[in-house]
């Protein structure tokens, strides 16, 4: 966990103060999105492990993880995507139509992994596709990736029709759902743990990384000190087209059912969990490891409420207040801090990330 | 600075706190669902395909009726909207809280399988309804009806509305509707052998859509003048023909009956337009299903072919092939039951 935000220096003359860097560096590791989040996560759990009946099993963490790995991949690439200040809404549709391929090809008697990289190839392809109409054709990207979520989604359903594929082999099948040798440790895991290293590195300790950041504070200041934009968020798109189509495969193998309408809607838990991680929707702020807390906190509160008896609909409401109240949070923080700064300066401050 | 710092910990601890309460007093509200009455473990829980759906709230309520009878705890649990592999979260959940029995009606044929023999490896029975799983995967289903009754009830209707004789037509859905091709088939054999005054005109096709039955129907009535009555095997096909007829002139003339929900031909029944028609009780699904999971429960049956069990009020049942327990002809509704129904 390094610190994320390389702090835009304005026209600070003299005075070296740096927002960002305004306190000592255990304070500013300690005191932020991520780590409040992180924390909530473990209080959470050992409050649900002694509150709700069951909660405590190794088991439930077996299903928490196979439950939330989809949601998990896709966080990676929605992360860079959200700090570049641009969203990918077509994730979830990717992940159907991926499912749809696989089940397809499956039918017609491919062989599994041939049908597999068939399906990761249509990802980065449909990765391609919102990459190019956002920066070449330079849409929005919420835009752009609203209508490729209805056309992936038609694409997936008009190819499967109403029926559901359901002969994959077993080796496959079984293989999504096994666990690690001796624990209950879905094999998924290791899969999510080696993309979030990779992910990781790539947004926290490479130029490419800083750039993303860079293009997400300002796209001006970044485009003059020689990031490549158009073709960062180029590449992002395709790494979140093709992460969706992985994860479409897990998803299709976890359920043996390959159809058209799988994931409708996954999406929105996606962004969700980016969001609650700490990542700013205007970009240039988060951190992975907040995203990935962020993602489990949802899946643990999901699982503990339902453990609970509580119905699906509370659970929607306490999901959503979570957020609401995350975002909220933030956005006070960083006032009541630009407040202080301005009270004790009596300068006004104009750089808007005060607290991160 | 100080002041700054202070702040921030004071409102992330109570932002901590908030949750922790919410999740603690969640948890104390919702308490353990497990254990039962006396030895066995009468634990119940209904998993609709989604929850808020009327015809899911009428046939859990026949469940519950059924579980209060014979003293288990009943539970309803589900998703908000159907999908795939929303069932399966939930599946899991119960295993974990060792329910007695699952009774769910199906999302998906393949998609909730794997939770379903976890579910069983633990222990818990799991019984199908209305919509069912791989015949593999759950230990029985309760299914509302098979073709052969619905293409008799269907038959057997018009014929006691038109006395028996006179020409008749069908309004279906598409043309190649899988359910309804077969019925028609039935029924036109059924006809045949049983009610030869009876002349099937011709089968016309609405696609399940409602302007579309609706012009059909009107085309029908024109084409073939001496036209007696029109079977709908389709629940939009008999709204649309009933809303055709019932502010036409041939109100009263021209019998209109098959397969509907309640509250779509309650308006229809009470006018006189329709004077019956059917569909399964899907009340009397939920009770059959829930004691059908009583007697897995009691070990008195399996879900192999053979063995019966007594469902409560409606009397004794028996598994057939493939571990399926048929509910029974098509319930009739008229204008002296409907009132009871809210689907």
């Amino acid at each position: 966990m390094t610190t994320t935000t390389s702090p835009t220096t304005g026209s600070s003359s003299g005075g070296r103060n740096y927002p960002g860097y305004g306190r000592p560096l255990w304070q500013r590791l300690l005191i932020r999105r991520e780590t409040a989040i992180i924390a909530l996560l473990v209080v959470v759990i050992v409050v649900a492990s002694a509150a709700v009946p069951h909660f405590g099993a190794p088991i439930t963490y077996n299903f928490l993880l196979l439950d939330t790995a989809p949601i998990l991949l896709i966080a990676l690439p929605m992360t860079l995507v959200i700090i570049t200040g641009e969203i990918d809404l077509s994730v979830a549709s990717a992940m159907g139509l991926s499912s749809s391929i696989i089940g397809l090809l499956t039918q017609a008697h491919w062989p599994f992994p041939a049908a597999a990289a068939i399906a990761l190839l249509v990802g980065l392809i449909g990765g391609a596709v919102n990459g190019l109409l956002v920066t070449r054709v330079g849409l929005p990207s919420l835009a752009v990736t609203i209508g490729t979520l209805a056309l992936y989604r038609g694409l997936a359903q008009g190819l499967l029709g109403t029926t559901a594929v359901t002969s994959f082999p077993a080796f496959w099948t079984d293989l999504a759902t096994s666990t690690l040798p001796g624990t209950l440790i879905p094999s998924v895991t290791v899969l999510i743990v080696v993309l979030a290293l990779i992910f990781g590195a790539l947004l926290h300790f490479t130029p490419f990384g800083r750039g993303i950041y860079a293009i997400g504070l300002s796209p001006d200041a970044a485009a003059f000190s020689g990031v490549k934009i158009q073709r960062t968020k180029f590449i992002l798109f395709m790494l979140a087209g093709f992460v969706s189509a992985l994860a479409g495969i897990f998803y299709t193998l976890r359920f043996g059912s390959a159809r058209g309408d799988n994931a409708t809607g996954l999406e929105l838990s996606v962004v969700a969990a980016v969001l609650l991680g700490g990542v700013s929707i205007f970009g240039g702020r988060g951190a992975l490891p907040g995203v990935l807390a962020g993602a489990l906190l949802i899946g643990v509160l999901a699982s503990a409420l339902r453990l609970a008896g509580i119905t699906s609909d509370v659970i929607n409401v306490i999901t959503g207040t979570l957020l609401v109240l995350s975002v909220i949070l933030t956005s006070f923080l960083a006032w009541l801090q630009r407040m202080r700064l301005s009270a004790g300066r009596k300068r006004r401050e104009t750089g808007g990330s005060a607290s991160s | 600075m100080f002041q700054t710092r202070h702040s921030v910990r004071l409102a992330g601890v109570a932002t901590l706190a908030a949750a922790a309460m919410l999740l603690a007093g969640c948890a104390a509200s919702g308490g353990s669902s497990s254990g039962g009455s006396g030895s066995k473990n009468y634990a119940i829980t209904f998993l609709p395909k989604n929850l808020g759906n009327a015809y899911f709230d009428t046939s859990d309520a026949g469940g519950k009726k059924a579980i209060a009878e014979f003293k288990g705890t009943y539970a309803e649990v589900g998703p908000a909207t159907a999908a795939p592999d929303a069932q399966v979260s939930y599946i899991n959940t119960l295993t974990q809280k060792q329910v007695g029995a699952i009774v769910l009606s199906a999302d998906d044929q393949k998609a909730p399988c794997s939770a379903i023999n976890q579910a069983q490896k633990a222990g818990v029975k799991v019984v199908t309804f209305d919509s069912d799983t791989a015949v593999g995967c759950r230990d029985l289903f309760i299914n509302q009806a098979t073709a052969d009754g619905i293409a008799k009830v269907e038959v057997d209707m018009i014929a006691k509305q038109i006395n028996d004789s006179g020409e008749i037509a069908i309004l279906s859905a598409s043309a190649n509707a899988t359910n309804q091709n077969a019925w028609i088939d039935l029924m036109k054999k059924d006809l045949a052998a049983n009610h030869p005054n009876i002349k099937l005109d011709d089968v016309v096709y609405g696609n399940d859509d409602d302007q579309t039955s609706f012009d059909k129907t009107a085309a029908l009535l024109q084409t073939y003048p001496n036209l007696k009555g029109i079977i709908s095997p389709t629940t939009v096909g008999i709204a649309a023909a009933a809303r055709y007829i019932s502010t036409s002139a041939f109100k009263g003339k021209v019998a209109v009956t098959g397969l509907g929900t309640p509250n779509q031909m309650k308006a229809y029944v009470k006018d006189g337009t329709v004077t019956a028609f059917a569909l399964w009780n899907p009340g009397d699904l939920g009770y059959l299903a829930a004691y059908a999971a009583k007697a897995l429960i009691d070990g008195t049956i399996t879900g192999k072919e053979g063995d019966s069990f007594k469902a409560g009020t409606l009397g004794s049942f028996k598994v057939g092939k493939d571990g399926t327990v048929l509910l029974g002809d098509p319930f009739q509704y008229n204008k002296d039951n409907i009132d009871q129904f809210n689907f």
